[in-house]
């Protein structure tokens, strides 16, 4: 119990204003389309840090929670998009100090030989004291049919920090879904230590749409209302294709478009004005291999 | 005797939440921070052995702080200061230093004479804990 004096209510509205959390959750509803079980609980974390405020001014306790958190999903779901940007909110919201993300894969953790992998692996954790680590793809830490394998030793270190540092750095894990699972089994320690399991959503065709026409706004093109409709058409299409990932098929898509749209705006040698510049057609989506496939 | 040096040496030691700051401060400016020991406590020794690497690119002080504690579990015994390396064009030399860890028992330093040519007389200061070999003077 602290001397200040208790006031008898607080209002929590205004609570909520003075946090700056509001633009900061508005800001993620505004540009990560979808993911809702995703917004459902930065929503939670943020709801607790202001009850937590609150409880401070009436002297309970209110210790830091574990913020460690997994992320699962198919390819292209956003997992890492969410993770630079959980950084900065989480920054924002006061649970880390710096706000800054330090992204790695086993490489940047594991040694190659013995004595190389603690040196590294704290290193890292150094750096990221302060922030957020996110390990991507962190199934490969843990080789089953090896039992020398350096990555355990990683590991280890890794779990003692998440627990001794819980304060100081929040760790992310990220990867797909059913390796995650079996990487978890085999590492109880790390699941009891994850609080937060975070389940990433296949995009609906309705939300790529939507993402593909944020991507192309951020680089200054759009679609005209026939390549709307063609990449409408397409997205379906694509799914049904072996090797989906969501979000980084459709990028990749764009990326093909833009390439036919230059070609298409060069092979023409007229002079071009600007709305031409901008505008992919519904040719330059339609010449895919996808389309031609079906036909 | 207190040996004193660098920064901060006319206060009390600084505590662990004061070097923090500190630290943070150096982090900030992009300077890198550098942790040295030594059991030789001549103001002239320049040469004390690294502690490491100097730790650049970190953001937060914390893990310069995990490091000195880890520099203090194996050499409690001896001095510990930290320093912050100032990269800049032009400047490029240390732009802050300061003792973070010193002996419980600090011997001090006695005075020697040494007689010269024609009767002159020449002085020199020598640590009592140089008597002995290095590893074993803070023991």
């Amino acid at each position: 119990m602290t001397d200040a004096p208790t006031p008898a209510k607080v209002n929590l509205a205004e609570e909520f204003d003075r946090s700056g959390v509001g633009p900061v959750l508005q800001q993620l509803d505004d540009e990560l389309i979808g993911l809702a079980p995703v917004k459902q609980r930065i929503r939670e974390i943020a709801a607790l840090l202001l009850v937590d405020r609150v409880r401070q001014k009436f002297g309970l306790i209110a210790e830091a929670p574990t913020l460690h958190m997994s992320f699962t999903g198919n390819p292209g779901t956003g997992k890492t998009t969410v993770a630079s940007r959980m950084s900065e909110i989480l920054h924002k919201l006061g649970y880390v100090r710096r706000g800054h993300l330090v992204s790695v894969t086993r490489d940047d953790l594991v040694g190659q030989y013995i004595g190389h992998t603690a040196p590294k692996t704290k290193e890292i954790l150094k750096k990221a004291m302060g922030g957020v680590l996110f390990i991507d793809e962190a199934y490969y830490l843990y080789k089953a049919e090896n039992e020398r394998d350096y990555g355990q030793e990683s590991i280890e270190i890794l779990l003692q920090v998440m627990e001794n540092n819980r304060d100081d750095l929040v760790v992310i894990l990220a990867g797909y879904a059913d390796k995650m699972e079996k990487f978890f089994q085999s590492n109880p320690g790390f699941r009891s230590r994850v609080a937060h399991h975070i389940d990433f959503p296949d995009y609906q065709d309705g939300e790529l749409l939507a993402i593909a026409e944020g991507m192309l706004t951020k680089l200054h093109y759009k679609l005209s209302p026939a390549a709307k409709q063609a990449l409408a058409e397409y997205i379906p299409m694509r799914r049904g294709q072996p090797h989906f990932a969501n979000a980084r098929s459709i990028r990749n898509a764009l990326d093909r478009a833009r390439l036919r749209q230059a070609n298409r705006c060069f092979a023409a040698k007229d002079e071009i004005d600007l709305e031409a510049l901008v505008t992919i057609e519904a040719e330059d989506i339609r010449q895919s291999r996808v389309f031609a496939s079906s036909r | 005797m207190r040996v004193t040096q660098g920064c901060f040496s006319f206060l009390p030691d600084l505590t662990d939440d004061q070097i923090l700051v500190q630290v943070q401060y150096c982090l900030e400016n992009n300077w890198a921070v550098n942790l040295e020991y030594t059991d030789d406590p001549h103001p002239r020794n320049t040469y004390w052995e690294m502690w490491g690497l100097p730790m650049f690119d970190l953001k937060d002080a914390k893990g310069v702080l995990i490091e000195l504690s880890k520099c203090r579990e194996l050499h409690g015994d001896k001095y510990i200061r930290l320093s912050a390396f100032d990269n800049t064009h032009t400047i490029e030399s240390l732009r802050i230093s300061f003792i973070v860890n010193r002996p419980a028992h600090e011997e001090g330093f006695r005075l020697e004479r040494v007689e010269g040519r024609s009767r002159e007389q020449r002085y020199s200061t020598r640590a009592y804990s140089l008597d002995r070999p290095e590893g074993k003077r803070y023991a």
